[in-house]
């Protein structure tokens, strides 16, 4: 009948919510989160602010000259998705496809339902939720595009183990943020959508610390308990920019993607001691300073000698591997841990989805892999079990769909 | 979303240089110099989407908002992707199952209000499909009020397994299988 819609509206009503979520990040945290309790708890009682500010309602701006979740201060939770394209599809498919994931991407990360939506309720809150996609070579072959000469697997390594299941496919999917019931949702969203174009290829999943535990911008720890990136150029410097964002064709103000998986030897690791462990690395346990300094962000001093003349930042460890003397040769990391169900008598199956950001993957990326591949004492524990590359297209103002440059 | 505000003619060349401008954009401006807005001009449209179909039926979705201070009553729709479309309410019948029937006088949008088209409730039924809807698709559709107005708006096609209610006006399967048939 004519009733006034008695089911919850989505619109209306979550706009409100996310803009009373909004003013509770930003300032009156305690009071709000009173209000929330009151309603909650039995008797009025006051119960104490939790330690951190409610973050549910945080949200990442979804259109802009860059897709977001590149430059975003990585959140907790990221679940990596590549999809090989139906044989049937064709160019004006990949239109409508990114059409649709685009509108998807667009409302969730917004803190909305998407159209369609089964499960409305788990978008309201998004959490700093971000949707990145990423185009393999078979998607810009489809869309009978150019490619960039580096779209392409990386050159075989020595140390490589790949398994095809963690490795290529036409199309990514990087979902993360700070709350995995969120992701989960996104995540489904976008792949019922994708399902009549795609078939998932891989599904990688990873975290981070949970939100609230350590300051935002502190560098992630890897499973090896190793402050993994501090080398990371710092997103809104002119450094990064040129370190991360492409400048040719249908690519401009996209940037190239490296996933692979790393599989690290926990076991094999756990025979090492401290200071072995420290020299594998060339930094400290403690806070990642370089083993010639005392804070994480100190310039390593390569020259530096022991007692007995050895380097201090010994010449196999992976700093002193991975950093290059051509400064061109620089990435932007993202990565997350995983640790996933064992198999047979291991106690842990644990590793990193090792994520970098590079505007030539060929001229910034490879280089560094095959000075790591060569040498690294790392690779002791360290398997790199699946890779992939894809081209990250720029992001798209209102009223367009990501992959415009390429497919328009 | 593309909507677009359309009126009966009698306003004339005053109304058609003003559509003229709307085109394109999701304005919401009526022209300012008549003195009462047209229902179609009371009326928009939001988050409409249409479920995918390879042929036969398929149903659209959205919320309708009335922003004059009257209710207004929604009699048809139209497309070009079906043959014919119908307004669908979805009651209980007597065996207590829910089943869609076509809603009798149409769908009346409430002054200052809204109504919701959505799966398992209120909705508009393409009855006869004239090509496959596929999902990322663009429709357009064109609802007719009771005062003759009309407001045009184009809805985008998605895949969709839910809103399979049964059909009471007839013995017509309703299958809106999304297109093609996933295989994993």
């Amino acid at each position: 009948m004519g009733a006034p819609d008695k089911g919850a509206r989505r619109s209306g009503s979550t706009r409100r919510q996310f803009l009373l979520g909004g003013t509770v990040a930003g300032v009156g945290a305690a009071a709000a989160v009173g209000i929330d309790l009151a309603l909650t708890t039995p008797s009025g009682t006051t119960a104490a602010a939790p330690s951190t500010p409610l973050n549910g309602s945080e949200i990442v701006p979804f259109h802009g000259i860059h897709q977001a979740g590149i430059d975003t201060d990585a959140q907790a939770h990221g679940t990596f998705v590549a999809l090989d394209l139906r044989d049937e599809v064709d160019r004006d498919g990949l239109r409508r496809l990114m059409r649709i994931l685009t509108d998807d991407a667009e409302r969730l990360t917004q803190g909305r339902g998407a159209l369609a939506d089964s499960e409305p309720e788990l978008a309201l809150t998004p959490a700093r939720l971000t949707v990145t996609f990423a185009f393999g070579p078979g998607f810009v072959a489809r869309a009978a595009g150019t490619a960039p000469a580096w779209l392409q697997p990386l050159p075989a390594f020595a140390v490589d183990r790949l398994q095809d299941e963690f490795s290529h496919g036409d199309l990514l999917i990087q979902v993360a943020a700070d709350d995995p019931l969120t992701v989960a949702h996104a995540t489904r969203m976008l792949l019922k959508d994708a399902r009549s174009f795609t078939t998932v290829r891989w599904t990688q999943q990873g975290f981070r610390r949970a939100y609230g535990s350590v300051a935002p911008g502190t560098t992630m720890r890897n499973l090896f308990g190793q402050v993994d990136g501090t080398s990371n150029p710092k997103p809104g410097t002119t450094e990064f920019d040129t370190v991360v964002w492409a400048g040719e064709g249908w690519l401009t103000g996209g940037t190239g993607m490296v996933v692979r998986r790393i599989h690290m030897n926990l076991d094999k690791w756990d025979k090492l001691d401290r200071s072995g462990r420290e020299q594998s690395v060339g930094r400290t346990l403690s806070n990642g300073a370089p083993l010639t300094g005392t804070q994480e962000h100190d310039e390593p001093d390569f020259e530096a000698k022991t007692s007995v003349g050895f380097p201090v930042i010994p010449e196999f460890s992976h700093m002193r591997r991975a950093r290059p003397d051509d400064t061109t040769q620089r990435i932007f990391r993202r990565a997350y841990n995983y640790d996933e169900r064992p198999a047979g008598s291991d106690v842990s199956d644990s590793g990193l989805v090792f994520v970098s950001f590079q505007a030539d993957v060929d001229a910034q990326f490879t280089p560094i892999q095959r000075r790591l591949d060569d040498l690294d004492l790392l690779n002791e524990w360290t398997t790199p079990i699946g890779s992939a590359v894809f081209a990250v297209p720029p992001g798209c103002a209102e009223g367009g769909y990501i992959g415009e440059t390429l497919l328009a | 979303m593309n909507t677009r505000t359309k009126t009966t003619a009698r306003l004339g060349v005053l109304l058609a240089a003003a559509a003229l401008a709307l085109s394109g954009c999701a304005s919401t401006a009526a022209p300012a110099a008549t003195t009462a807005a047209t229902d179609g001009e009371s009326v928009t449209i939001t988050d409409a989407w249409v479920k995918s179909a390879e042929s036969g039926m398929s149903a659209a979705f959205g919320t309708l908002e009335n922003r004059s201070d009257h209710d207004i009553t929604l009699v048809s729709a139209a497309s070009p992707a079906s043959t014919m479309l119908q307004l669908h309410e979805t009651v209980a019948n007597d065996a207590g199952e829910m089943v869609m029937q076509e809603k009798q006088g149409g769908f009346v949008i409430p002054a200052g209000g809204s109504f919701d088209l959505e799966p398992g409730g209120n909705h508009i039924m393409l009855m006869d499909l004239t090509a496959p809807l596929a999902a990322g698709d663009e429709t357009t559709f064109t609802l007719t009020f009771s005062d003759d107005s009309t407001y045009e708006f184009t809805a985008p096609v998605k895949d969709y397994s839910g809103a399979n209610e049964n059909y009471e006006g007839g013995d017509m399967d309703m299958d809106m299988t999304p297109t093609p048939t996933p295989s994993n």
